[in-house]
């Protein structure tokens, strides 16, 4: 065993599943496997893209590695490493780290990042708001976009106004600018975001030094922040629930309710059921446009998209309400808990030289916080939602003439496509005959849906190529976790899939028995009940409101300082993320241990279950 | 001349001459106010007048101190024959009475047991350890029986190991001497060990409990693999949860003394602490943490009522002697220290 290499398929061993061919070849011809890539690392990033990807969503890899490469390898500097390159394999995204190992090499570069990343952490408040500035104004220009149409014949308006310019070409038009937009997102997301992690990092791994055993949650109580945008969205829920019990409308929001019904419900009460509807709005602008998922896909749906998620949260609230128990995020008295949490650490510490370095750490710690918990709302959920919905009119659009049956199938188009089936309609609508789309996507977004299909019966493996010494790219262990331990026990891992256990990030200590509820999707939350553990895919801030009824939470993915941890921690309920597997082992009324100070999930009942399953 | 019988809300940590280092702590962990099962020393005071009067008899410190620790043969004999007549001398009266009309009070119509467990004056934990390691009695009954097992503690002294020790160090035999402490026996329904600090890492943000059902003598003895936990110590939160086979424990029996029984399958593989129980645990560990300024290595037992007592809690020895290296090289400008992430060197 000792002497043999210790690698993972190599590349070029995978094949293309037999049938899906075509949309594996359909993926930009940047992102297929080539010979050389056999010499390379590559790991499966199951993190961001645990589902096989729509050809559309590639989008987001692609403007996300577009952006953290740029300000890796170009921008900041990174001595030691520079972009991040992708492939994509029966639908699934690999990535693999750029090294930089030359020391003079590394030597010049440090002299350049000490310039620029000591610049930005030197000016990170000012640099911060800017930030959000031009964030907001990215926002407001996507909202401003025009709703995608094409009228029979131009309104009157485009001869009174001499505008001089066609539907069609503001059809174009409109299609570049949204993606220009969401390129320009990804850029301004990872303008701070490695120099954020990098300094949240330092803290940590000076803590784990100072306390070789303190948990990584410990660490991550002690610097998070406890007023950032990404708490708002629950904040607003709670809100609506007491403005509904003031305005006396709380009667109609019940367990299991349709959301239709409630308006409904609601419009029958007259004035206070439109205040309330009044008070809904203000808050779904901006605060709901959180995803239930991380984003990434388009499937990923808002709140605004579908309230059922939200609304499944209030009436747990309004009970809370009347039985007098405070609903509030108790923000005063968790900093108060945070500050004294990070006073009796420093307490332990030997030296006075060590609180001085210690506290030098916590100090920029939370400096960069704000930035590293705030952002994803900008980011991955506030401009992402309404980039996918822009897409969906472009869908709505083209399926309307034809291009595909429903809307949604746009998205099996990659971005590329996408453009030219405007165009086409572009065309055709300008030459007064018809487009060729309908003719050649319905056969091919069919085609896709069933390569989809495939690819998702089928495990693939976590990584590729052979397992390289040491693991120091920093931006792979600050955004993936990666380290050499965890390839080594993905090397041997094989096949052990039947255990009743699963092992995961230990986000929020506790331990909880209890029946499951496997969600996958928003459509089920109104299914959780009162002291379910929800079994979920990836965590998500925009979840909590559901964490006042459930008992534990277990997810597939996400880290230690993943948001939802946090959340978990302010309810005071056992987490674990990161298990990797989670909604495929478990079964929804399995009964579960979750012991979330140690990252286990145990199935205590499986045979039962499998009997009536 | 000092008193023959100290009880430990009149002793703290500085009467060590007189109490030993057991008695001595128990004594300061009773006066701050954290439960020990009650009792009392016989102090050096007790053990100076029982060998003022054998050595009357004939000579003992001499005899070892003329000795060479080389000749396993002589010492062996040397230490049968001391041990012997220590065990055999009558107590002084004085001492005798004060020892029982002290386990009259302690013992009490209910006639409770008593551990007698011997409190080595040595600061030297070597010594110490050798002097009176295996010279804890349990479950002691019988006021005949007690004075015989003090007199056995005091008989440790002359064991092997403890005169080939202090020879080895040219110890002078003058300033040797023993206390015992006697004190109310717990019954343990779970005992064992606490480190308020972890013991594999030197983390003090940590605290290291273990343990196993019956009596902590199943612990100390290694007849049992005790559960084991880890515990945030400011956090509480449980790291590490181990929960081992312990097929046996001690057991006291109702004639005097112990005995090992099997352990009942249903809770062979039960954890013996409740999490309730562990975070109390931890809270006392802080307090005597903070009491004396260091970490601690304590023994602790659960009584039938769900009681936590400390039997025992000491300095602990092996990271705290250790030089401590800076966690980070300090910094004017704290940024220098991200290069520890971006520059690579992870």
């Amino acid at each position: 065993m000792g002497d043999k290499i210790r690698s993972f398929p190599l590349p070029s061993s995978v094949a293309v599943m037999p049938g899906t061919e075509a949309a594996q070849a359909a993926y930009p011809y940047y992102t297929q496997f080539a010979p050389e890539d056999d010499a390379r690392f590559w790991f499966y990033n199951s993190m961001h893209f645990p589902e096989p990807m729509h050809h559309f969503d590639m989008v987001t890899a692609e403007a996300a590695y577009c952006a953290l490469g740029a300000f890796n390898t170009r921008v900041h500097i990174l001595p030691t490493t520079k972009g991040i390159d992708h492939r994509i394999i029966n639908g699934r995204v690999y990535i693999g780290g750029v090294a930089v190992t030359d020391p003079a090499e590394i030597a010049e570069r440090v002299a350049l990042f000490q310039q620029r990343a000591f610049y930005y952490y030197e000016h990170w408040e000012r640099l911060y708001d800017q930030w959000k500035v031009k964030m907001k104004a990215l926002i407001a220009e996507a909202n401003g976009l025009p709703k995608v149409e094409l009228p029979d014949i131009e309104p009157i308006e485009t001869t009174h106004s001499g505008k001089g310019i066609a539907a069609n070409h503001a059809l174009l038009d409109t299609y570049r600018k949204q993606l220009d937009g969401y390129y320009r997102m990804w850029h301004y997301h990872f303008e701070f975001l490695l120099l954020g992690y990098g300094a949240y990092l330092t803290f940590f791994d000076f803590c784990k030094r100072a306390f070789p055993e303190v948990s990584d949650q410990t660490i991550s109580r002690m610097v998070a922040g406890m007023e950032a945008e990404i708490f708002r969205p629950d904040e607003e829920v709670r809100r609506l629930a007491r403005r509904a019990v003031e305005l006396g409308v709380d009667g109609v929001f019940e367990e299991g309710m349709n959301v239709e019904q409630v308006f409904e419900r609601l419009d029958a009460l007259g004035n206070s059921g439109a205040a309330w509807r009044d008070e809904l709005e203000a808050s779904r602008n901006p605060w709901f446009n959180v995803n239930v998922g991380d984003g990434f896909y388009h499937y990923h749906r808002s709140w605004n998209d579908d309230l059922s998620m939200p609304f499944s949260a209030l009436p747990g609230y309004i009970a809370k309400l009347h039985a007098g128990e405070p609903i509030d995020r108790p923000v005063e008295q968790l900093i108060r808990e945070r500050d004294q949490l990070v006073a009796d650490y420093r307490d332990l510490l030997d030296s006075d030289a060590d609180r001085a370095t210690y506290d030098q750490l916590i100090t920029l710690a939370h400096r960069v916080f704000p930035y590293v918990e705030g952002h994803k709302f900008y980011c991955e959920h506030w401009y992402t939602n309404l980039f996918f919905n822009k897409i969906r009119e472009f869908g709505a659009l083209l399926a309307e003439h034809g291009f595909f049956a429903e809307e949604a199938d746009v998205f099996h188009l990659t971005h590329y496509e996408l453009e030219s089936a405007i165009v086409d309609l572009s065309l055709a609508w300008s030459s007064g005959s018809q487009p060729l789309g309908p003719r050649r996507w319905p056969a091919i977004v069919a085609e896709r849906k069933a390569a989809i299909a495939t690819w998702a019966q089928h495990r693939v493996p976590p990584a590729l190529g052979a397992v390289p010494e040491v693991i120091d790219d920093p931006a792979i262990v600050m955004l993936w976790g990666i380290t050499r331990e965890n390839l080594d026990s993905w090397l041997n891992e094989d096949g052990d899939d039947k255990g009743k256990e699963l092992k995961g990030f230990a986000a929020s200590s506790g331990v909880v028995e209890g029946p499951a509820r496997v969600v996958t999707s928003a459509a089920e939350i109104g299914t959780l009940r009162q002291g379910e553990i929800l079994v979920c895919q990836v965590t998500n801030p925009s979840w909590a409101p559901i964490f006042q009824k459930i008992a534990a939470a277990v997810s597939d993915i996400g880290g230690s300082m993943s948001h939802m941890a946090i959340v978990a921690r302010e309810y005071g309920l056992p987490a674990v993320v990161g298990t990797g597997s989670a909604t495929q082992r478990i079964r929804t009324g399995q009964r579960l241990r979750v012991d979330g100070g140690r990252g286990i999930v145990t199935i205590l009942d499986e045979e039962k279950v499998a009997e009536h399953a | 001349m000092p008193d023959a019988i100290a009880w430990f809300a009149d002793i703290g940590i500085d009467d060590r001459p007189i109490a030993g280092g057991k008695g001595a702590s128990l004594g300061e962990l009773t006066r701050a106010g954290i439960a020990v099962p009650p009792g009392f020393v016989v102090t050096t005071c007790a053990f100076d007048q029982f060998l003022a009067a054998l050595e009357a008899r004939a000579p003992i410190r001499a005899r070892i101190e003329a000795c060479d620790p080389d000749d396993l043969a002589a010492v062996t004999a040397l230490s049968r024959e001391l041990r012997r007549r220590v065990e055999e001398e009558a107590m002084p009266a004085e001492v005798e009475d004060a020892l029982l009309a002290a386990h009259r009070t302690l013992s009490g119509d209910a006639r409770t047991p008593v551990a007698v467990r011997s409190s080595a004056t040595t600061e030297d934990a070597a010594d110490a350890s050798f002097a009176g390691l295996q010279d804890t009695f349990l479950w002691v009954i019988d006021a005949a029986d007690l004075v015989a097992r003090v007199r056995e503690c005091w008989g440790s002294l002359y064991s092997v190991e403890s005169i080939t020790y202090r020879r080895r160090q040219s110890f002078p035999e003058a300033g040797v001497a023993m206390a015992v402490v006697v004190q109310q026996m717990v019954d343990a329904r779970a005992a064992g060990v606490m480190f308020t600090r972890s013991p594999t890492t030197g983390d003090k943000s940590v605290v290291t409990i273990e343990g196993a059902w019956g009596l902590g003598s199943a612990v100390v003895s290694g007849d049992v693999t005790p559960d084991h936990w880890v515990l945030g110590k400011i956090t509480g939160e449980i790291s590490v949860r181990e929960i081992s086979d312990k097929h046996v424990e001690h057991c006291p029996l109702a004639r005097g003394g112990i005995e090992e029984r099997a352990v009942p399958d249903e809770r062979r593989h039960a954890p013996c602490l409740d999490d309730a129980t562990l975070q109390v645990l931890r809270e006392i560990g802080r307090r005597v943490e903070r009491h004396y300024g260091a970490a601690q290595d304590i023994e602790w037992a659960v009584d039938r009522d769900g009681a936590v007592l400390l039997l025992q809690s000491r300095p602990e020895t092996i990271w705290s002697t250790k030089p401590v290296a800076p966690v980070a090289e300090s910094l004017a400008n704290p940024l220098g220290h991200v290069m520890g992430v971006f520059g690579g060197r992870r």
